[in-house]
């Protein structure tokens, strides 16, 4: 047979290999009855669906796919290579940069590592601080992606209304960080600095707005018969599929996995003082997964107006010497970030920067299930897919 | 999952001595033993940190058979990363030295992290029960000689990509891994980056700016402690 001649299967594993070799029996058949030939689709890199660098090479049967496979990369920066060459302190203005639209929540969970090594433990005020920051990200980064939905499915007005209601949280966040989407305001043991005054006037007044966002995008967008009818049921995942994926956040949740770092951990944020529910649907698709990201867009707003109610006084800074030397140890935090679980398993020497650090990043697992997800799809189906599943580039390569 | 403490008693300016005091931790040192009984021999240590974290290590020929009996005899079905920690020191330090001087002496032991290991190279895996929401964190030795561990990919299809991101950064091979193929470089690149004695070219062609910027470090231990949390609080 050709077929095991083929330079292309030749490259291939195993399994790929077996699929190829799938696909073309599937071609070969199909062009018997058709007379057409398979096909290569490349979407990306630079492509207006794929929210930035990634390219998505899918082998197609027809309008069907056969076998696809996103190749990472285009935006890889070593961030833990780099890590190792630099302070404590330091590394917090280049872990900024990993999700780019939820990067005060980046920050978090690295001090927490290490403050965790070094037995500190921040005030309760710049907890609190930080805990509000953390779900304002939150808000700013979901309420981009609720509003990009539409654009995937060819609505263009959602996306204007999320622009324009996310700057107002970004405001908010410049305000009190004095940066729009890399703050890096968290120092180990507190906060860079207390807030500003009439923060929290203006933060509730936002907070309104954003709710009312919510429901602008839920009878826009979430009522709307052709954005039901290109999600439901379309991309479904498991829930077996998702855990052992190490699927986590609301692609998670929507697969009917009850779990939300902020509430199942004991972790020194102040999630533990406010009342919020963690949304599931069993579901599992597409038109989950958005719903349940567009609930916790809502919730956080009321985390948000409950923390602002009950902020602690003191200072927003512990006792740490001038000079981090982190001692030695090993430490693994991870938090409930706008795209999911992200961690750092954090290795300190005793050194005045880490050893090693592992980032564990929510969008790269989250992206790791598209070869499997994405067998079988339509065409169309890829993009809506891809979308729900919401990964930012820089949190897959890191 | 950090230190239990009294709710209502957090301290405002914490020092290590008050938040040592840790109640045991019966949750994890009952799972440590029950792991024990279930791998058997192929523990070699295992370390509990109360209130915190389980660390495992595993004999390497053991590696996938004992990841495949914590996911089904323990319910650890969460796999949340894989990744690989080179334990040997950087010969290139912290990537500061000055090129006009001859380089300094550093210390060229290997000295592993938390419940040891004889190797250079260690495999990380961190697991986690998504109904307890227990983590464990799980290590193996990967042989010096080889640089081949088995694969966990028929455990966990997750690893699939976790893998490949270990071989390519720190070249260790997986046997049964479907497709090794490169993420992230292009596929004739020479040298794995994330080992230690592979060096940060940026840091070697011109010296580091950050040295020489830096305003005199404050000397002296008594230096060491800061006072100044207040003036910070209320700045």
């Amino acid at each position: 047979m050709t077929i095991l001649n083929d330079p292309v299967s030749a490259k291939l594993g195993n399994r790929q290999q077996l699929s190829y070799i799938a696909s073309q029996a599937a071609d070969a058949r199909l062009n018997v009855e058709l007379e057409t030939e398979g096909m290569t689709l490349n979407i990306g890199p630079q492509h207006p669906a794929t929210h930035g660098t990634l390219r998505i090479i899918a082998r197609l049967d027809g309008e069907q796919v056969v076998w696809a496979e996103p190749s990472c990369g285009y935006m890889h920066r070593g961030y833990e290579k780099l890590t190792e060459v630099r302070t404590f302190p330091q590394v917090t203005s280049l872990i900024n940069r990993i999700d780019w639209l939820g990067s005060f929540a980046n920050e978090v969970p690295f001090i927490l590592a290490a403050e965790k090594l070094m037995n500190v433990e921040a005030p309760p005020r710049a907890q609190w601080i930080r805990t509000i920051l953390f779900e304002l990200s939150r808000i700013a980064n979901v309420s981009l992606f609720l509003g990009d939905l539409g654009v995937q499915l060819g609505a263009i007005t959602p996306v204007f209304l999320a622009f324009r209601d996310r700057e107002y949280v970004l405001n908010l966040i410049e305000s009190a960080t004095g940066g729009r989407f890399h703050p890096n305001f968290d120092r180990i043991g507190g906060l860079k600095d207390d807030l500003p005054a009439g923060w929290i006037d203006e933060t509730k007044v936002v907070m309104k707005k954003l709710r009312n966002f919510c429901d602008e995008i839920e009878t826009l967008l979430f009522g709307n018969e052709i954005f039901q009818s290109r999600t439901r049921g379309i991309g479904v995942i498991p829930r077996d599929v998702a855990l052992q994926y190490g699927l986590s956040g609301a692609n998670l949740r929507a697969s009917g996995v009850d779990w939300d770092l902020r509430r199942d951990q004991t972790i020194p944020l102040a999630y533990d003082k406010v009342d919020f529910k963690v949304w599931t649907h069993p579901d599992g698709d597409s038109f989950a997964r958005c719903w349940v990201r567009l609930q916790e867009t809502r919730e956080a707003t009321k985390i948000v107006d409950q923390l602002l109610d009950g902020i602690p006084s003191g200072p927003v800074m512990a006792k740490v010497p001038k000079i981090i030397k982190v001692p030695e140890g090993e430490a693994w935090v991870s938090t409930e970030n706008p795209l999911g679980e992200m961690g750092y398993y954090v290795v300190s020497r005793g050194d005045l920067g880490p050893f090693r650090v592992k980032i564990r990043s929510a969008s790269f697992n989250n992206i790791s299930i598209t070869p499997w997800l994405l067998r079988g799809v339509y065409v169309p189906d890829i993009i809506t897919i891809l979308a729900s599943l919401y990964f930012i580039l820089g949190d897959i390569d890191r | 999952m950090h230190l239990q403490k009294p709710k209502g008693e957090v301290n405002q300016l914490s020092s290590p001595a008050e938040t040592t005091a840790v109640v045991a931790d019966t949750v994890r040192d009952e799972m440590v033993a029950a792991i024990r009984t279930t791998l058997g021999t192929a523990v070699v240590d295992t370390l509990v940190k109360p209130g915190d974290d389980i660390w495992v290590r595993v004999t390497t020929e053991s590696w996938c058979a004992s990841i495949q009996a914590l996911k089904v005899a323990h319910a650890f079905d969460y796999f949340c990363f894989l990744s690989a920690i080179d334990w040997m020191p950087s010969p290139y330090g912290r990537g500061e030295d000055d090129p006009s001087e001859p380089a300094p002496v550093r210390d060229t032991v290997i000295r592993p992290g938390y419940t040891g290991g004889d190797t250079r190279m260690q495999l990380l895996v961190r697991l986690v029960n998504s109904v307890t929401h227990l983590g464990i964190n799980i290590k193996a030795d990967v042989p010096n000689d080889s640089f081949t561990i088995d694969s966990i990919c028929t455990v966990f299809a997750g690893a699939n990509w976790h893998e490949r991101e270990a071989h390519e950064m720190f070249g260790i091979g997986f046997t049964g891994h479907p497709d090794l193929r490169n993420m992230y470089l292009p596929m004739d690149f020479e040298g794995y980056p994330m080992r230690k004695d592979f060096p940060l070219l940026a840091r070697m062609v011109k010296p580091w700016p950050g040295i020489v910027d830096v305003e005199p470090l404050p000397g002296g231990a008594d230096d060491d402690v800061k006072d100044g949390a207040s003036e910070e609080g209320t700045s």
